[in-house]
């Protein structure tokens, strides 16, 4: 590939030919203020804010649409280009409200970053502001147009990625708004929420979200979605120890920059609070609550004398690790069969735009690290029935993760022993003899693997609900003990116990996985749909 | 005689029908010597067309000036894309009624332009983009058309020759951007009258993504005037840089307003004093926009020894454009009149780029002020600042058209902004 060589603010940069001179800042660090330009959506070069200033031309260049050439000087952070900017960003306030205090992007907002590092300290507009109010343009979408800068980014993600232009500006000059088509705007889009996410401003904001938090008392949590099996990248937003939001984080590999709307809305069973925050085990007496070390001693003596294939219902919301130490645990016991339920829609939702990303049909995030675990799937496509054989158990029975909702309350009862491990209470578990608690995906640390194949981290935005632990942390323990083996001790190891079984995991470790996962020793191809 | 106002000194080439409603058939075309000039371009081929339109050094009428032949020249010879040729009858420059004109008195003469320049270019589709305001032009033109297909001038094999070329006429939803080239094309696509960003230019992406020419109504008719008698014969008129005829639109405070086809390098006071029989009611000259409401204003003394040539305009500080001349006498109160062209603009501006979408309208609501004589001194250097900031940096020159006049006024008519700004609104300005 041929290269340019240019100077930009005084520093030699040599980029592919046909690079925009704003990626070719990019490469040195500098950042050109930009609105109407995103690296997945065509480039109107409208906004006019990433004007720069390029030696010889005639007029100042939008560095998003002018290409670097050899041997070009270009200013971007002083004289003219920095004297542009400063106008545009006053023209923009000329109709803006203002309206920070209240607004939901306050702290995460564009023009409030820009103004701040390089706006007039005052501005000289005392006429008075055009008003458009408020729009509900159906969804989670609220539109709020007198905050709008017009940089149309909604319009073409609708347009170029969701392929379904239901938005469009309306009039013209500084009457140009946005606005739906007909009345039910973005109701059945079902990629609606990116376009909260790429406006730069506070014009659109999710009613879901809609003055819960400030920005800046949010934490961000790198993450993977759960909420089906194409794994895509997420930032959990929490306050407090509530999650109030997932964003989507850029992956090119699975996401771009993008997810959907049915990922994004299922976050609040994360706060649920009806939780098991301690171990019980059911004795003669009935329930007792002796601690983990009781607990764990006592399901240990059990274990001891507990020899035969053994029957484990598991779940594909589990993590890889969570699994694994399921499996050596069955394994150490003398095998038996894991089987797991998960609920399955009947279509695929693709993006159109960016067909990588489609909301699967598998509504489970590792039912592909299931399958490579050897876990049999069993039930129906909304994740009931299936369990026969493991409510007749005699032997061992262990329940992970499944809440059982659609069993009888004797469930397990035959069993010689029932080890029931969940975040929740669950009514099928009343013939259990251990009922230990857990932490959700996202109390703890782990990994999925996707649809592609692709084994990806997630890191825990929540503490634990009382004393529940990771299920790796609870499950390794025991086969430990069993085996006289050291306890793991992070996620990282219990990974790399996992790792060294599953040929398919091989060599992959959490630095190699590193954010944005890595895929597992297989074709990448697209297995176990349909 | 007839048509509004005619003048001795007036060469009418392409305004020659103007007045003549026979003029307007086809018959009445052909007996006034028409489509000579498409004959003449069939006989002597393409290359020869471009060459003799260079040579006649035709500026393109609709406002830039830029050579026509050499815009031409730009199209690629290879046909391996469909090229088109397009005719912007969008006029809306404010004091503007030139096209108007010529396609009402002599729609054969623009289409025999069209069929020409398209010939010229390879292409086989001519679309005549109309402002959606011109109803009877677009009736005339139209029928125009119909007379032209059926009388062999127009489709396919053309008098015989092979040649197949189709006129379409558009008729725009009446807005001014649509009269910016690629604003044209966005329209004509059935897209918002948005301007494009250049590069591509037209004649290498144009409408439909494929090779384009633009030429305006006034630029096309004088075409086959120029093929027939030779690009030599066009330039007995005008001076070296600026050849040929030119339509003046005379508008404000003159006795005889009108359209007056004068050769260019015209004195501009003989234009006003003699032509036009002088500033209305004997009143004294204030100031002339001598290119459309888009240049800067003149004021007495810039007039006085102005030619109206591209060359002269720009030597008095403002520009030809498209020659519409608009006089205003000492009555006028100037702030109000750059307000009124600036919320012109402001209800134009498409919206795409910040400046244009937020500063016309700025600039409006700080003219209003002052004009209600609530302006103050900061206000000036506020509209200077604006304007500065909204010349060079947006797709298109709306907004550079918007700023032009603010700053020339402030420049030329400063003590009139100071009355208001001091005095108040009922101030004496004139």
């Amino acid at each position: 590939m041929s290269t340019v060589t240019l100077t930009i603010d005084g520093r030699r940069v040599t980029v592919p030919e046909g690079t925009s001179l704003l990626h070719a800042a990019e490469e040195i660090g500098v950042e050109v203020p930009h609105y109407c330009y995103h690296p997945a959506l065509s480039a109107p070069a409208q906004c006019r804010l990433c004007l720069v200033d390029v030696e010889g031309a005639p007029k100042p260049m939008p560095s998003c649409v002018t290409q670097a050439q050899d041997g070009q000087v270009v200013r971007t952070d002083e004289g003219l280009a920095r004297e542009m900017r400063k106008g545009v960003l006053e023209f923009y306030l000329i109709n803006h409200p203002l309206d920070c205090p209240i607004c939901d992007q306050s702290g995460e907002c564009k023009l409030q970053d820009y103004v701040h590092s390089e706006g007039r300290a005052h501005g000289r507009g005392v006429e008075p502001k055009r008003v458009f109010g408020r729009d509900d343009f159906g969804g989670d979408v609220l539109f709020y147009g007198d905050r709008c800068v017009m940089c149309t980014r909604c319009v073409r993600f609708m347009e170029e990625m969701a392929q379904d232009p239901v938005l469009t500006v309306v009039e013209r000059g500084d009457r140009a708004v946005i606005d739906t088509f007909f009345e039910q705007g973005l109701k059945d889009s079902p990629w609606s929420g990116n376009i909260v996410d790429i406006c730069p401003v506070g014009a659109l904001v999710s009613k879901d979200f809609l003055h819960k938090a400030r920005a800046w008392d949010l934490d961000h949590t790198p993450s993977v979605c759960p909420n089906c099996s194409q794994g895509c990248n997420i930032d959990i937003h929490t306050r407090d120890n509530v999650v109030h939001r997932l964003k989507p984080r850029e992956n090119p590999e699975v996401n771009g920059h993008w997810m959907c709307d049915y990922g994004r809305g299922q976050y609040e069973w994360m706060n649920r609070s009806d939780r098991l925050e301690e171990p019980f085990v059911r004795g003669e007496g009935g329930w007792s609550a002796p601690g983990w070390d009781g607990a764990l001693a006592s399901l240990r003596e059990r274990l001891e004398g507990c020899r035969g294939p053994v029957h484990a219902v598991a779940s594909a919301h589990a993590s890889n690790e969570d699994l694994g130490a399921l499996r050596e645990l069955a394994e150490r016991l003398g095998g038996g069969d894991i089987v797991y339920r998960s609920p399955r829609a009947p279509d695929e939702v693709p993006m159109p735009g960016f067909p990588v990303l489609t909301r699967r049909r598998d509504l489970a995030p590792n039912t592909r690290g299931a399958e490579l675990l050897g876990l049999r799937r069993v039930g129906s496509d909304d994740a009931t029935g299936g369990l026969d054989e493991a409510a007749a158990a005699t032997g061992a029975l262990i329940v992970l993760g499944d809440e059982l909702a659609d069993q009888p309350e004797d469930f397990g009862s035959r069993a010689e022993l029932f080890v029931y491990l969940g975040a929740h209470p669950a009514q099928a578990a009343r013939s259990a003899h251990f009922v230990l608690p857990v932490t959700t995906f996202a109390e703890q640390e782990g990994t999925f693997t996707n649809v592609q194949t692709r084994v990806q981290r997630f890191e825990p935005a929540l503490r634990a609900a009382g004393d529940a632990q990771p299920a790796w942390q609870v499950l390794g323990s025991l086969t430990a003990s069993l085996a006289g083996e050291p306890v793991p001790a992070s996620a990282a190891e219990a990974f790399g116990r996992l790792a060294a079984g599953v040929p398919e995991f091989e060599g992959l470790g959490y630095d190699r996985l590193g954010v944005h996962g890595a895929p597992a020793n297989r074709p990448a191809a697209v297995a176990g749909e349909r | 005689m007839a048509y509004p106002y005619v003048h001795e000194r007036e060469v009418r080439v392409i305004s020659r029908n103007f007045g003549d409603p026979a003029a307007r058939t086809l018959d009445g075309y052909r007996e006034r010597d028409g489509y000579r000039g498409l004959e003449r371009a069939l006989e002597i081929g393409p290359a020869a067309v471009i060459d003799e339109v260079k040579a006649s050094g035709l500026r393109g009428r609709g406002g830039a000036g830029f050579p026509t032949g050499l815009k031409w020249s730009f199209m690629p010879k290879a046909a391996v894309k469909p090229h088109y040729l397009l005719c912007n009858a969008d006029e809306s420059e404010p004091g503007t009624f030139k096209d108007r004109e010529l396609i009402r008195w002599d729609p054969h003469q623009l289409i025999e332009g069209c069929l020409i320049a398209a010939y010229a270019m390879g292409s086989r589709h001519a679309y005549i983009y109309l402002r959606g305001e011109f109803f009877e032009a677009s009736q005339v033109i139209a029928r125009a058309v119909e007379e032209a297909y059926e009388g062999g001038f127009a489709g396919e094999d053309i008098l015989g020759s092979g040649t197949h070329i189709d006129v379409t006429v558009h008729v725009g939803a009446g807005a001014y951007i649509c009269g910016e080239e690629t604003g044209l094309m966005n329209s004509l696509e059935g897209r918002r009258g948005e301007p494009r960003v250049k590069p591509p230019f037209p004649a290498a992406v144009g409408v439909y993504s494929m090779p384009t020419t633009i030429n305006n109504v006034e630029t096309l008719a004088a075409v086959p005037h120029i093929v027939r008698y030779g690009g030599e014969w066009y330039r007995q008129w005008g001076t070296d840089k600026s050849p040929g005829t030119k339509l003046f639109c005379v508008s404000g405070h003159v006795e005889k307003p009108g359209n007056y086809e004068l050769p260019l390098g015209f004195p501009m006071m003989e234009l006003i004093e003699d032509v036009c029989g002088g500033v209305a009611e004997g009143r004294a000259l204030k100031s002339v926009i001598p290119g459309g409401s888009s240049v800067p204003l003149m004021d007495v003394e810039d007039c006085r020894e102005c030619t109206l040539c591209y060359e002269g305009v720009e030597a008095a500080g403002s520009m030809l454009g498209c020659a519409s001349v608009i006089v205003m006498d000492d009555r006028t109160n100037i702030v109000r009149e750059v307000r009124r062209m600036v919320q012109f603009y402001a209800h134009e501006s498409c919206g795409q780029c910040t400046p244009c979408r937020e500063g016309t309208s700025w600039m409006t609501q700080v003219l209003r002020r002052i004009e209600a004589g609530r302006g103050a001194e900061s206000d000036l250097d506020t509209l200077l600042d604006m304007s500065a900031q909204m010349t060079g940096t947006t797709i298109c020159v709306l907004s550079d058209s918007a700023a032009a006049p603010v700053v020339s006024s402030i420049e030329k008519f400063r003590d009139e902004y100071l009355a208001l700004i001091h005095g108040g609104a009922t101030a004496e300005v004139a």
